[in-house]
């Protein structure tokens, strides 16, 4: 391994940049000229739109324009056709409409943009919001997902009746029926996933122009997927045709999910450039954020395992109600079925499965993916359940764990997916040494001296990612596939572009890919780039989410670099006049076999661009090529986390001692960065576990829209993390990558409740477990305990 | 977001002149902080602008005002509901009753309200206290118009927050219009407040 080769720490490149203030994001995007967009928005969460009174806000200062519903529905702009049909079991699909770009008769939750007003500044443009007058006919909304779907609850759209956007399954009842039939034990457990809000550092943004001499629309987007971004604006919204509408994502501040969707307010900023042909320029307020950024989680759900007398897993039966909100998002119905169904195995083998999930819509934000994306909550589901199965028959829950662990590979489980490999027990094992698990009964005597209660919980997650091998997407209702494209530029001078259509904000793809293109050419690292916005020069690309850019992205990379060697050893075969069969490439030089005659990469670059040394009829001259890698399966990281925490009981204060994380993602591109994933995506979920929870009241109104209400984790709230990795190389891409992106958000939650649990004696503990939450628990098992 | 609010006011004047008061959209707009204008629409019908700062949420209501239940010298329902624009909207109504006691007269409510929009988003912590403040603010005003001399009304809110915690239910002393949570005031004030 080199220096700065495939699997070395190397610095990331573009850290530079953002450390420095020289990231260049959209609202660093000025067009001369352009106005900006400020969106009114309801303040019900169910109302209808009985009249807008434009008149004063048109006639207020600087005002351009305010276009309505009305108006979009009159340029039939704006539809939100979700990219994924989900079918229930009656074989029906889903229940879903299209809707304008801004609201037309109805209003569905709080933040709806009803209207835009175009001014020359922001402040014009607010003002005049101020100006428009709305009347709006209030209707009781549905809030609290548990009864949303019940009969007698308002009705938020005519064609979803009961407010169903679908009932689906997964897995075989009889089966699974038959499983608990024969059990010795069953465990039972309710949970709720709590709802959470994104928070992406950078909020969204849009600046969009028109160029009415090439009638070519340009939008500079927040977005994770530009041109899926492009496609949905194209096909769906109505906002210009492909090839007359540019999609540029340049450095983007984190995403999380929420920035792969495609939303109302860069629908209209495109449109509305064009009707009004001047550039507009909308960046979303940090309110608007926490209303409109699709929000995550929001599931309740009941969850059954049955249990041999031996302590055998036998069968899991689950029942989730999944809210989706108020409209159909990018990949919405797909989150709560596909991407958590088909993983409620876990790491077990377990041979009956039976999973129904219904998806209801409520009068709040859409519901979609966030971090890890139904994955977390099958995560949580499974790991709560094991660890409560454990206590209850009296055994270890990491031998109860490694007992039930799937311990041969390829393993089909009961909910479609195929383990290609794994090593659970060594990541367990790993784990259990680094987190001194031996010495957990006299850390926890320690902490009792103390008046204090020490917990330890265990989360051995699984995910599939590495999004997704197309023919599988289609069959399960996707509307894409989800290949990736590659395209390797090789300079004259042998410097080289990489394109992907995986954008990055955040993950280090300047640094990774190029470590990728530097070690397979042998050239150095600081003559590859791999710019964020060129993604634009891409033809067509799937985007960056469900840790994909690592291992469908660079696969991608490496097909086309394979194809850039093969014409390169042509290319050094007429310069060194050898038959390409007998060039050989290594180390950045084509040396013909046996022989000390050789050329470097660079000077082939050269040669393939003079074309002097070959004849351009044989051989084109040039050295650029394009692959599309689609992947033969999803990749399923795996690991083992454990949280040791205390809770004072006078305070309800969990403070998170320890942390032990032992992952499998396969190959290591570059392990600080991995490191870093890890870290965040840990952290992110300790949010969700004790902190994080988007809280809409009973009228709709959504009381956590601010950083007063909505508490986010911070460097304080957890301890070092100690990282470590197991390597079990994934068979079926090049790399041997799994991906990392999602895995710690996904394995933290139940870590976290697992050990809370453990300290106080007893499960009812919800998320978050805020301190007045785990005060009363505690308060609860120490009555228990005195009544015993 | 809802919330209620309930309390009493005892005033220095008799009933019928209380009631008068309670009618006459110049004392009301007058005591109201904030009102604009608070102007008669029809017999039981009131237009009403209002200036409310909630947190970091300023805005201008305008909305309508309506009286209901009006039984002359006893009580009615007041009903109001306002837009404050990009702020969100507010509406409520309260149940004002009125009874003799030997000061003069006993003003009882009982408030509904709820909030929305960016009241709710970012003001809902802040929404009690402002309400109180305003309801403070209010019967300060009011008492001033009853009668005058009972002003020390306007005692600070702190204090008739820690007596109404003392003393729940007692009734105000001579020193305090105000006799029970400040929830009630709040919520009347804030309430008053949504008119247009």
């Amino acid at each position: 391994m080199s220096a700065t080769g495939i699997g070395a720490s190397v610095k990331r490149k573009e850290d530079i940049r953002f450390i420095t203030g020289k990231g260049h994001y959209v609202d660093d995007v000025n067009r001369p000229g352009q106005a900006y967009a400020y969106f009114l928005r309801s303040p019900h969460a169910h109302a209808t739109i009985d009249k807008i009174d434009a008149s004063a806000a048109l006639k207020s200062k600087g005002v351009v324009a305010v276009l309505t519903g009305a108006d979009a529905v009159a340029d039939k702009v704006g539809a939100h056709i979700p990219g994924w049909t989900v079918h229930s079991k009656d074989g029906s699909p889903m229940k879903v409409g299209s809707f304008p770009a801004l609201a037309h008769g109805k209003v569905l939750y709080v933040g709806d943009p009803v209207a835009v007003v175009i001014a020359d500044t922001y402040a014009e443009a607010r003002d005049a919001g101020e100006k428009l007058v709305v009347d709006y006919g209030v209707l009781k909304p549905v809030v609290e997902l548990a009864a949303a779907a019940s009969p007698g609850q308002p009705q938020i759209h005519d064609y979803a009746s009961n407010n169903t956007v679908f009932n689906w399954h997964v897995g075989d009842k009889a089966s699974t029926d038959a499983a608990f039939a024969k059990a010795a034990h069953v465990t039972k457990l309710d949970l709720v996933n709590n709802r959470t809000i994104p928070n992406a550092m950078e909020p969204r943004a849009a600046v969009a122009e028109y160029d009415a001499g090439s009638d070519v629309i340009t939008l500079h987007t927040t977005s994770q997927n530009p041109h899926v971004a492009r496609v949905v604006l194209s096909a769906f919204q109505g906002v210009a045709p492909e090839h007359k509408l540019r999609v540029v994502a340049p450095d983007v501040g984190g995403g999380f999910g929420s920035k792969i969707f495609i939303y109302n307010e860069e629908t209209v900023c495109a449109w509305a450039a064009k009707k009004i042909d001047r550039s507009i320029k909308w960046t979303a307020e940090r309110t608007e954020s926490f209303l409109t950024d699709a929000h995550g989680r929001d599931h309740v759900s009941h969850a059954e395992l049955a249990l041999d007398a031996n302590g055998k897993i036998l069968g899991l039966r689950v029942h989730t109600i999944a809210n989706l909100g108020a409209y159909p998002s990018t990949f919405w119905a797909s989150v709560p079925t596909y991407l958590y169904g088909i993983l409620l195995s876990g790491q077990y083998d377990i041979a009956a499965i039976y999973c129904e999930v219904d998806g209801v819509y409520t009068n709040t934000v859409s519901v979609d993916a966030v971090r890890g994306a139904g994955r977390p909550e099958a995560t949580f589901l499974i790991e709560r359940i094991v660890e409560k199965a454990a206590r209850e028959i009296g055994l270890d829950p990491a031998e109860f764990r490694r007992q039930n662990f799937v311990k041969s590979f390829p393993h089909q489980t009961p909910v479609i997916l195929a383990y290609d490999v794994g090593d659970y027990v060594a990541a367990l094992d790993k784990a259990l040494a680094l987190a001194d698990y031996k010495g957990i009964g006299a850390r926890k005597a320690a902490s009792a001296a103390k008046g204090k209660l020490r917990g330890i919980g265990f989360s051995a997650y699984i995910e599939a990612c590495g999004l997704a091998p197309s023919q599988a997407v289609g069959a399960l209702g996707g509307g894409v596939g989800l290949w990736e494209s590659a395209e390797v530029r090789v300079n004259m001078v042998g410097t080289v572009e990489v394109l992907t259509g995986c954008h990055s904000h955040g993950q280090g793809h300047e640094t990774t890919y190029a470590q990728l293109v530097s070690s397979r050419l042998g050239i150095p690292l600081e003559i590859v780039s791999n710019d964020p916005a060129a993604t634009e020069k891409v033809q067509m690309g799937m985007g960056t989410y469900g840790s994909r850019s690592g291992a469908v992205g660079m696969s991608a990379i490496s097909k086309a670099l394979d194809k850039i060697e093969a014409k390169a050893k042509k290319v050094a075969g007429h310069v060194l006049e050898a038959s390409e069969g007998d060039i050989e490439f290594k180390d950045g030089k084509f040396t013909v076999k046996g022989t000390d005659k050789s050329i470097d990469f660079g000077s082939v670059a050269l040669n393939a661009y003079t074309a002097h040394k070959f004849n351009g009829q044989e051989l084109e001259p040039g050295l650029k090529e394009t692959a599309f890698w689609d992947p033969a399966n999803f990749t399923f990281p795996a690991g083992v986390h454990i949280c040791e925490l205390e809770i004072d009981p006078e305070t309800g204060v969990v403070t998170i001692d320890r942390w032990t994380a032992v992952d499998d993602f396969g190959k290591l591109i570059n392990p600080m960065i991995v490191e870093g994933q890890v870290h965040g995506g840990v952290v992110h979920g300790v949010g969700q576990a004790l902190m994080e929870a988007a809280y809409y009241d009973g009228d709709g109104q959504l009381l956590t829209a601010s950083y007063m209400d909505y508490c986010m984790p911070r460097a304080d709230n957890v301890p070092s993390l100690k990282v470590d990795t197991i390597e079990t190389p994934c068979p079926s891409n090049p790399l041997g990558i799994k991906g990392c992106g999602e895995a710690g958000a996904i394995a933290s939650p139940p870590a976290v409740i697992n050990a809370i649990t453990d300290a106080l004696g007893h499960e009812d503990v919800t998320m978050p477990a805020t301190p007045q939450i785990v005060w009363r628990a505690a308060q609860k098992a120490a009555t228990k305990r005195a009544a015993e | 977001m809802a919330m209620t609010m309930t309390g009493e006011a005892t005033l220095p004047a008799g009933r019928p002149k209380v009631w008068a008061l309670l009618n006459d959209p110049a004392v009301l707009k007058a005591c109201i902080p904030g009102c604009e204008s608070l102007e008669r629409t029809g017999d039981n019908g009131f237009a009403a602008v209002a200036k409310v700062r909630i947190g970091p949420v300023a805005a201008t209501f305008k909305g309508k005002v309506e009286l209901s239940d009006i039984v002359p010298e006893v009580g009615y329902t007041i009903t109001g509901e306002g837009e404050g624009g990009i702020a969100g909207f507010a509406k409520g109504s309260a149940k004002v009753s009125l009874a003799d006691v030997e000061a003069g007269t006993r003003l009882h409510y009982d408030v509904e309200a709820s909030v929305g929009g960016k009241i709710a988003q970012l003001g809902s912590r802040l929404i009690d206290g402002v309400a109180k403040s305003m309801a403070d603010k209010f019967f300060a005003s009011f008492a001033e118009a009853a009668g005058g001399a009972v002003a020390p009304a306007a005692a600070p809110a702190a204090e008739a927050v820690a007596a109404a915690a003392a003393a729940p239910g007692a009734s105000a002393g001579p020193q305090a219009i105000l006799t029970r949570t400040s929830w009630f005031r709040r919520i009347w004030e804030w309430f008053m407040s949504l008119w247009r």
